[in-house]
């Protein structure tokens, strides 16, 4: 805290409580010594005031309360809706880091596109023992009503958020892919506006790639997948509602694009053409960005409790006359145990060795390696395959004696269920904590959208584990966000 | 325009119409009860409670009663027209829902009993302030198509019948035939006109001369005053057929009828005949809004999908 008549210009941000360990450090090389792309930040927080630093930190935090960005927490006080933490300081990526990064990418998307679409027709990579057929038909996102059905342009996965980590040595990897409905990109959006207003003379000086662009190449995407006929086609994008952890994203996305944002109770289907209830009548719908998941879906042929889909939209989507980004029935590609393969799965497809690596991984499905988890739970992440928002994981080192009971009571009574992976050192970031410096860990999601051609915005979102000693970046787990700069 | 959300953004406006007209009528009589007796307090927050809708047996102490029950639909309103632009706030500008959603926050600070207590007028001018602050907004950033109208259309309806309701309370309890007030209800007409703001306008019209049936012909029926009923309706009639003519719909135009009717009252009744019974013409001003308001429903929002599809 600052003293009162403490001289103002001697009060500036400290780095006493800045730390180092075994992990990757994105802003030092060594103690005191900052890596050049981020030396540009280091001086700038080493000559302003600190009350300078705690202005600024206020105005973003306003800024981001005043335009709503806020996220729901599942399972606390029903529909809670919060500020979604942000950090200050920006994370900082080298162009020739993030070469690489895009590239890995791409030939990522690109076999995995090529998978969903032979596991759901002529299944060659299964007969030819790539990846074994029970890790695909046992995973709970197949969906056996997508056979032999051509989804417009063989285009699956037409928006991905990647989740990569960086490794003690530098190196990224990626830690799982998200296929279905990933979100955050919002968050990368509107932090990049606010730190613009917040270090203006940062960007002049340090070159920033721009990622505006985002939503225009979108909508592009989308476009693309219209069925034939449909010059001027009339895209939507579906939500569950205002209850949804990403409201916020699916409305600010609606309108970065200009289309209509729909509820499930806005549509209804009729001769297999689903319409949209307006003002002016009824009105033909053509693409639908779906962020509802494929249980929810359609009523008639998923989960029938649902109220947040559209009766009859699956079998007008089979009819071709609506089109639907994702596809259903992708997440079998973003199963944790199907994970393992994805080395495989670039090879066979692309006959290419991978640019990006996994994380080793351990299927408890299978009994070696089960075996081998069992022993040595307290070394490490045990997730449940079906879930995401690190919901039901268990991180060895910080778990308690009655947590490893539990997990290996529900390994045993489900092993398919759950993959083991070594506790990862995650790369840190500085991050402001009022007045001071401290490093916490950070990983990072790019977002990938796949059309008639394969764009990836430079950047994407940084999470960050604000509580000390936290490796769980997910917002609903307590972490927060930082804006990624990719330099020119 | 989804039919949702032109349901959304009529509620969002009458919503927050409602909570400034809340605001606006409980400062104004907190500031009349300062110069007061305490004998006059009780019919006084009675009355309050009338012109704001409320239906139950007052139990206890009217004031506490109505402080609460004000403060409470301010409040109430403020969240429901921010509830209402969250489901819709990617038709209505950035601008717009952050001044909203700022009011939202700040009400939830300033509007309790305690606070209200010792600084009414603050609370009273935050969200009338706000409200206004955000049809500004609305009308610079917003495009002036259909939402906008709808938008338009939610505002003045509520504001047609909070002005008629508080019309109806207040000559009720104060209007005695003629022309002539008593002196000490004077400060209660003048109470009257500023609760919609009228004050000043009236002045300028009339002269500071408070005369019953001015006052109601100012409120009722004069053309320009952004606040009465005449203007709220012969907006409501004018966006609603902005509306008609943006879908464009083949049905016939049922709504343009019923709001035709409501102006032509406002138009052709002469003021004798409105001042020897205004409770039944308010009245019937209520009942023929709503009849707009359930018709607006049967054409643009809640419409069976068969009928839709035949044409």
């Amino acid at each position: 805290m600052a003293t009162p008549g403490f001289d103002s210009h001697t009060d500036q941000t400290r780095f006493d409580d800045y730390w180092f360990d075994g992990a990757f450090d994105e802003m030092f090389q060594a103690p005191g010594e900052p890596r050049a792309h981020y030396r540009a930040l280091y001086d700038l927080l080493r000559e302003l005031p600190l009350a300078e630093m705690r202005r600024r930190k206020q105005a973003a935090d306003i800024s981001f309360l005043h335009q709503g960005i806020t996220f729901t927490v599942y399972g606390r006080e029903e529909g809670t809706e919060r500020i979604f933490p942000h950090d200050l300081l920006p994370r900082i990526l080298t162009s020739r880091e993030w070469e690489t990064i895009e590239r890995g990418l791409a030939q990522r998307i690109t076999a995995l596109n090529l998978f969903l679409h032979d596991i759901y027709n002529a299944g060659r990579s299964l007969t030819e023992g790539v990846v074994p057929r029970e890790i695909v038909y046992s995973c709970k996102h197949f969906r056996r009503q997508m056979r032999e059905f051509t989804v417009p342009q063989n285009r699956y996965i037409t928006v991905v958020g990647t989740d990569l980590v960086r490794l003690p040595d530098g190196r990224f990897v990626v830690l799982e892919d998200n296929l279905r409905v990933p979100s955050g990109v919002s968050y990368m959006l509107t932090s990049r506006q606010v730190m613009k207003r917040i270090f203006p003379e940062l960007f002049r000086t340090a070159g920033v790639r721009p990622i505006d662009h985002y939503s225009e190449a979108l909508l592009a995407t989308l476009r693309a997948l219209a069925p034939e006929g449909r010059p001027d086609p009339n895209i939507v994008l579906l939500t569950p509602g205002v209850y949804n952890s990403a409201y916020f994203e699916h409305a600010f996305l609606a309108r970065q694009m200009g289309i209509e944002l729909v509820e499930g109770r806005d549509l209804a289907v009729h001769d297999n053409t689903v319409y949209m209830r307006t003002t002016a009548g009824l009105r033909r719908v053509d693409v639908i960005y779906r962020r509802v998941d494929d249980d929810f879906i359609d009523p008639l042929v998923f989960r029938s409790d649902s109220s947040l889909g559209v009766a009859g939209l699956f079998s007008a989507y089979r009819a071709g006359n609506v089109a639907l980004a994702n596809a259903l029935g992708t997440g079998v590609a973003d199963d944790k145990a199907l994970y393992a393969y994805v080395p495989r799965i670039i090879k066979f497809f692309l006959g290419e060795e991978p640019i990006l690596d996994n994380v080793e991984t351990f299927l408890c499905g299978e009994p070696a390696a089960r075996a081998h988890v069992l022993e040595r739970l307290d070394q490490y992440v045990v997730k449940a395959v079906g879930e995401s928002g690190g919901y039901g994981m268990l991180i060895g080192p910080n778990s308690t004696v009655a947590e490893r009971e539990e997990f290996r009571r529900r390994i045993l009574a489900d092993p398919r269920n759950y993959i083991a992976q070594p506790t990862l050192q995650l790369s840190r970031a500085p991050c402001f904590f009022d007045g001071s410096v401290e490093p916490r860990h950070v990983d990072l999601r790019p977002y990938i959208l796949f059309g008639d051609k394969l764009t990836i915005v430079p950047g994407g979102l940084t999470r960050v584990a604000l509580r000390k000693g936290s490796l769980v970046v997910n917002s609903s787990q307590g972490g927060g966000s930082k804006d990624t700069w990719v330099l020119h | 325009m989804l039919s949702r959300v032109a349901d959304s953004l009529y509620w969002m406006s009458r919503y927050l119409e409602r909570a400034e007209h809340a605001a606006h009528v409980m400062g104004v009589h907190w500031n009349l009860m300062l110069e007061h007796d305490a004998g006059s307090a009780g019919p006084r927050w009675d009355r309050v409670l009338a012109a704001l809708g409320y239906q139950d047996e007052v139990v206890g102490d009217p004031f506490a009663v109505a402080q609460t029950y004000a403060l409470d639909q301010v409040v109430t309103s403020i969240a429901a027209a921010r509830e209402n632009a969250r489901q819709v706030r990617e038709q209505i500008s950035s601008e717009m829902w952050e001044e909203l959603n700022r009011l939202f926050h700040e009400s939830r600070r300033i509007a309790e009993p305690e606070s209200f207590g010792s600084q009414p007028h603050d609370v009273v001018s935050a969200v009338v302030q706000s409200s206004r602050l955000f049809q500004g907004i609305t009308d610079t950033t917003m495009l002036h198509g259909e939402g906008w109208q709808f938008i338009q259309v939610g505002r003045s309806m509520e504001r047609v019948q909070d002005t008629a309701r508080l019309l109806d309370t207040h000559f009720g309890e104060f209007f005695r035939g003629g022309d002539a007030i008593g002196m000490s209800e004077h400060m209660e007409w003048v109470g009257l006109l500023r609760a919609s703001s009228a004050f000043e306008a009236y002045c300028k019209v009339y002269t500071a001369d408070m005369r019953p049936d001015r006052i109601a012909e100012f409120l009722l029926l004069n053309a320009e005053f952004p606040y009465s009923v005449r203007f709220g309706v012969e907006q409501l009639r004018r966006s609603l057929e902005r509306v008609h003519q943006a879908t464009a719909t083949r049905k016939s135009d049922r709504l343009g009828k019923l709001a035709g009717r409501l102006t032509a009252s406002l138009s052709y009744t002469p003021l004798e005949e409105i001042m020897s019974n205004l409770h039944e013409f308010t009245t019937t001003i209520r009942r023929l809004c709503g009849q707009i308001h359930s018709g607006i429903y049967q054409v643009y929002i809640t419409y069976p999908i068969e009928a839709a599809l035949e044409v």
